[in-house]
Formats: C-alpha cells, structure tokens, sequence
C-alpha cells in the first residue's frame, strides 16, 4: 500500500512535467524545453511514438494506480443499505475470485442470462449484495473534475487483477456468440445527422482525427490498443476514466442519442472488441494522452 | 417516389447477398440501440432511424451495386439547393475559421450553433489536410491542400465543390463525409465561405 502510494507520487510529478511540456510554458525545466522544441520538428509518427515511451515509463508507476487502491478499498469495505462489502461478488470465475476475471469478460452469467462486461457486472453486484439502486448509479456515471464515481475505481481495481494477463473473452455460450454478432452491427451501423459508424472512425488501418491516430478496432492490433487503453487516467483533464465512458463519448461525437449506462448495447459492442482483442497480454490500467 | 421504387431494388438485390443470420443481428442490433438510447439535448431518438442511403450503405457494407449507387446519388444531387444568386465564393477567412471549428450537433449544442453560442463547424480539418499553415490533420479524407491550384477555379469546380460539401453522398453514396447541407448543420453563406476555402486564388491553400 505504503509502496503503492510512494510510485503515485513519483508518477505524478512526471506527469506534471508533461503536462507543462504540452502546454509549453516558460516555467518548464530546460531539458524538458528542449525535448519539446525538438518533438515539435518531428512528424506526427514521431511524436506518436515519443508519446508511447513516455507512457511506458509513466506505467512503471501509474496514477491508475491510486485508483486500484481506492478501489479496493472501496470492494472490501461494508457499504450500502445492505451494508455488505463486494467480496462475494462472482465476477464469473466464482464469489469473490478477482484474479484474471478481467481479462475474460465480457462473458455470459447464469444468475441474470446476461452477457456482462466488467463495469456492468460490478454495478450488478453493487445492487444485488450492497443494495444501491442501479438508477442512482447511472445518474452521474463519469469521473469529472469534483468527483470519481465508485464503480470507476473499483472497475481500475479488479482491472488491476488482471495486470499481466491474456485477454481470453469467452465465445462458448451462445449468447457470448450472439453478443459478439449483434455488437459487430452496431460497430458498423450508420445513422444520425452525420451518417457515422463507429467503424467511419476505427474500421480501417491508419486514420487519424487530428494528429490523434485512431485505432482499427475491427482488427487485431488495433483492438488491443482500446482493451488496453481502459481503465485509464486520462492526462486531458486529469481523470480516470473506464471503457463505459469512452463508449459514451464515441457516440456523443458520432451525433448520436446517449447509450444507456451499464446497457446491452455497450456490453455487446465491448465483447466484439474484446474478442477482437483475444490473445494479447493486458498491462493493466494505464493511462491516456 | 425515386426514392422508395430504388429502395424496393435495392433491399431485393442486397437480400440475396446476405444471409437471413445477419439480418436477424441487424435487426437484434437495431432494436437494442433503439431499446438502450436515450435523447439528450438536440440528438433526438431519431437520430438512430436510418435514411435510404444508410440504409443501403449500412446493408452492403458500405459496396453498393453500381446500378443502385448512380440511382441513389441522383436523388441526393437533386436534394442540392445552390445559392440563389448563383455565386459560390465567399469569404476564404471565414471559410477558415468553419474548417478548424469542430464543434455543433452533439447533445450539449443548439440547432445550428454549438454550445458557446459560435455557428457549427464543420470538422474539415479533423480528416483533411488544407490549409499549409495547421500541421494538426486528420487522415480519414484526402489532402485538399492546393485544390484549386491543381483543380482549376472554374465555375463547374466551385459548383462542384459547393455541392460536396453540402451532400458528399451525391457523389459517393458510401462516403465518410457527412452532409452538412443536406443535415442542416452548415449555412448557405458558411458553405460557401468553404469553398472559398479551397478555390479562391488568394487563400492560402493555393498559395
């Protein structure tokens, strides 16, 4: 814990040496100044890639990793109306196993004759042992600048217990198959004012919005990139953030309607990613440009 | 009535191609979001309602049957309204302006005006390269830079140019570019200070 909190720290001084290095201020020490200067006569690629060993070192130490241990403080602790802590919650590898659960979902659940990804299945759990009310969690589901939902942190945390990990997203039950089919759909779907798909954006190698490069989540390499990416602290506002509302805000720039927090629709579209994404070891949660 | 009788054609040539499976992910897919959606600010549910050209595009993967594809960007070419007073050079400096803008039409804007009150953008330099001077550009549309240069300033180009961007389906039925004449989400006057952008000898993309 102890030794957790100190990598926190160091992580995040670096991270305000970034920050001050993107924003390009005078105050910046010399040699990140210098850094800058030189980054900026790079080709995107470049930076890119500049940006990819920073991120590599930055995930020595972590700020995520403060949310893995709010997290598990928070799936240990005794809580709502039922005042029961998370320990019980089966998270499809039995009551209260964690390690790996991850990495392998989502994936189908007998108890609701549902296809669950994480987030989903620890909101379930949140309702069913503590005994929130899913309509009071869905109400403001997103880390913002004054507060971090707790479905977030204890998301990073059972993310964080699955560090190291081959993504292995079950496609044995039916419904598995049938979610990973439905959600394909809805990738590819276009509609709205714009006629975007998520696939307009994420279906081809090598597009970029900006100098963002946008990964091709139909393919392989690509779909690793958003499986890995989420749970992440987010270094644009300086927030954590889970797959639920990177999901949320791809439809809200594809100029569509709101999905439902926590609904099927986003729970089928993590499974054809995450199927995508089978194979690769997960680093655990990271953090974002 | 162009629209409904290539609709029919369509869904009847698409039908064989695809499997009665995928149909049933479709349409499981369609009523989920329907289902799971909720309308937030301007975004409306029928937003998820797809048009004839979704539809079609959406039903061949974005590979149309040539036959059906002309038909189909006939009628978007006859859904364009060119300026009445038939000019179509605005002001490049504007036209500047709206391609960095990319903001308008999400859950927090209003109609017609993004959420700060400014006219919506129109996203250009989120997929193209156009202006020499913004090294920050998309990849997903092909490089505009020097278009009137290379393209010629002539009043078939400007016209062209003017109804791509109002209704890039007229001429690529499958295309990523949104319609921003066609959506409402540009102006008259702001398409046209568009393609002042890209074809007035003195912008800076044909310098």
């Amino acid at each position: 814990m102890s030794s957790i909190k100190l990598r926190v720290v160091v992580a995040l001084s670096g991270l305000a040496f970034a920050c001050a290095a993107q924003a390009g201020q005078t105050a910046t020490p010399v040699k990140v100044a210098a850094q800058t200067k030189k980054a900026a006569s790079k080709s995107r690629s470049a930076i890119a890639a500049e940006f990819e060993k920073f991120r590599d070192i930055m995930e020595e130490a972590s700020p995520a990793e403060l949310f893995e241990a709010k997290g598990e403080e928070l799936w240990k602790a005794k809580r709502g109306p039922k005042n029961a802590s998370l320990e019980k919650c089966d998270l499809g590898l039995g009551p209260g196993v964690l390690k790996g659960a991850y990495v392998k979902m989502p994936r189908y659940f007998a108890d609701t004759d549902q296809v669950m990804d994480a987030e989903r299945r620890i909101v379930y759990c949140m309702v069913t042992l503590q005994g929130f009310k899913e309509a009071d969690l869905a109400k403001k589901p997103f880390s913002s600048a004054s507060k971090t939902p707790d479905p977030v942190s204890l998301v990073t945390y059972v993310a964080g217990q699955s560090r190291g990990m081959k993504i292995a997203v079950p496609q044995k039950h039916p419904k598995e198959r049938d979610a990973y089919n439905t959600g394909e759909e809805i990738f590819n779907y276009r509609a709205g004012p714009w006629d975007f798909s998520c696939a307009t954006c994420h279906g081809a190698d090598n597009l970029r919005i900006r100098t963002q490069d946008l990964p091709n989540l139909s393919s392989k390499e690509g779909a690793i990139a958003a499986f890995q990416g989420w749970p992440g602290y987010r270094m644009t506002g300086g927030l954590m953030h889970t797959l639920q509302w990177r999901l949320n805000d791809c439809f809200r720039q594809q100029r569509f309607p709101e999905p439902g927090y926590v609904s099927e629709t986003l729970s089928d579209l993590l499974t054809y990613m995450g199927v995508n994404a089978n194979g690769h070891v997960y680093k655990g949660p990271g953090i974002k440009r | 009535m162009k629209i409904i009788q290539a609709t029919i054609f369509g869904a009847a040539a698409l039908a064989i191609a695809y499997t009665a499976q995928a149909q049933d992910y479709r349409a499981q897919a369609i009523s989920m979001m329907k289902r799971d959606f909720h309308a937030k600010g301007i975004a409306g549910m029928d937003r998820l309602d797809e048009d004839t050209v979704q539809k079609i595009c959406n039903l061949s993967h974005n590979n149309p049957p040539k036959g059906l594809a002309e038909r189909l960007q006939q009628d978007q070419l006859e859904d364009i309204k060119y300026p009445a007073d038939g000019k179509f050079l605005g002001d490049w400096k504007s036209g500047e302006k709206i391609a960095q803008r990319g903001r308008g039409m999400t859950w927090k804007d209003k109609d017609g005006k993004t959420s700060r009150g400014e006219p919506n953008g129109g996203s250009c330099y989120n997929c193209h390269q156009i202006g020499p001077d913004t090294t920050s550009f998309g990849s997903i549309g092909n490089s505009l830079l020097h278009f009137g240069k290379i393209r010629g300033y002539g009043a078939d180009m400007q016209k062209y140019v003017y109804g791509k961007i109002y209704n890039a389906k007229a001429f690529n039925l499958c295309s990523a570019m949104p319609r921003f004449g066609h959506s409402d989400t540009l102006s008259e006057e702001q398409i046209k200070d568009l393609v002042a952008l890209l074809l007035d000898p003195n912008s800076p993309v044909n310098k």
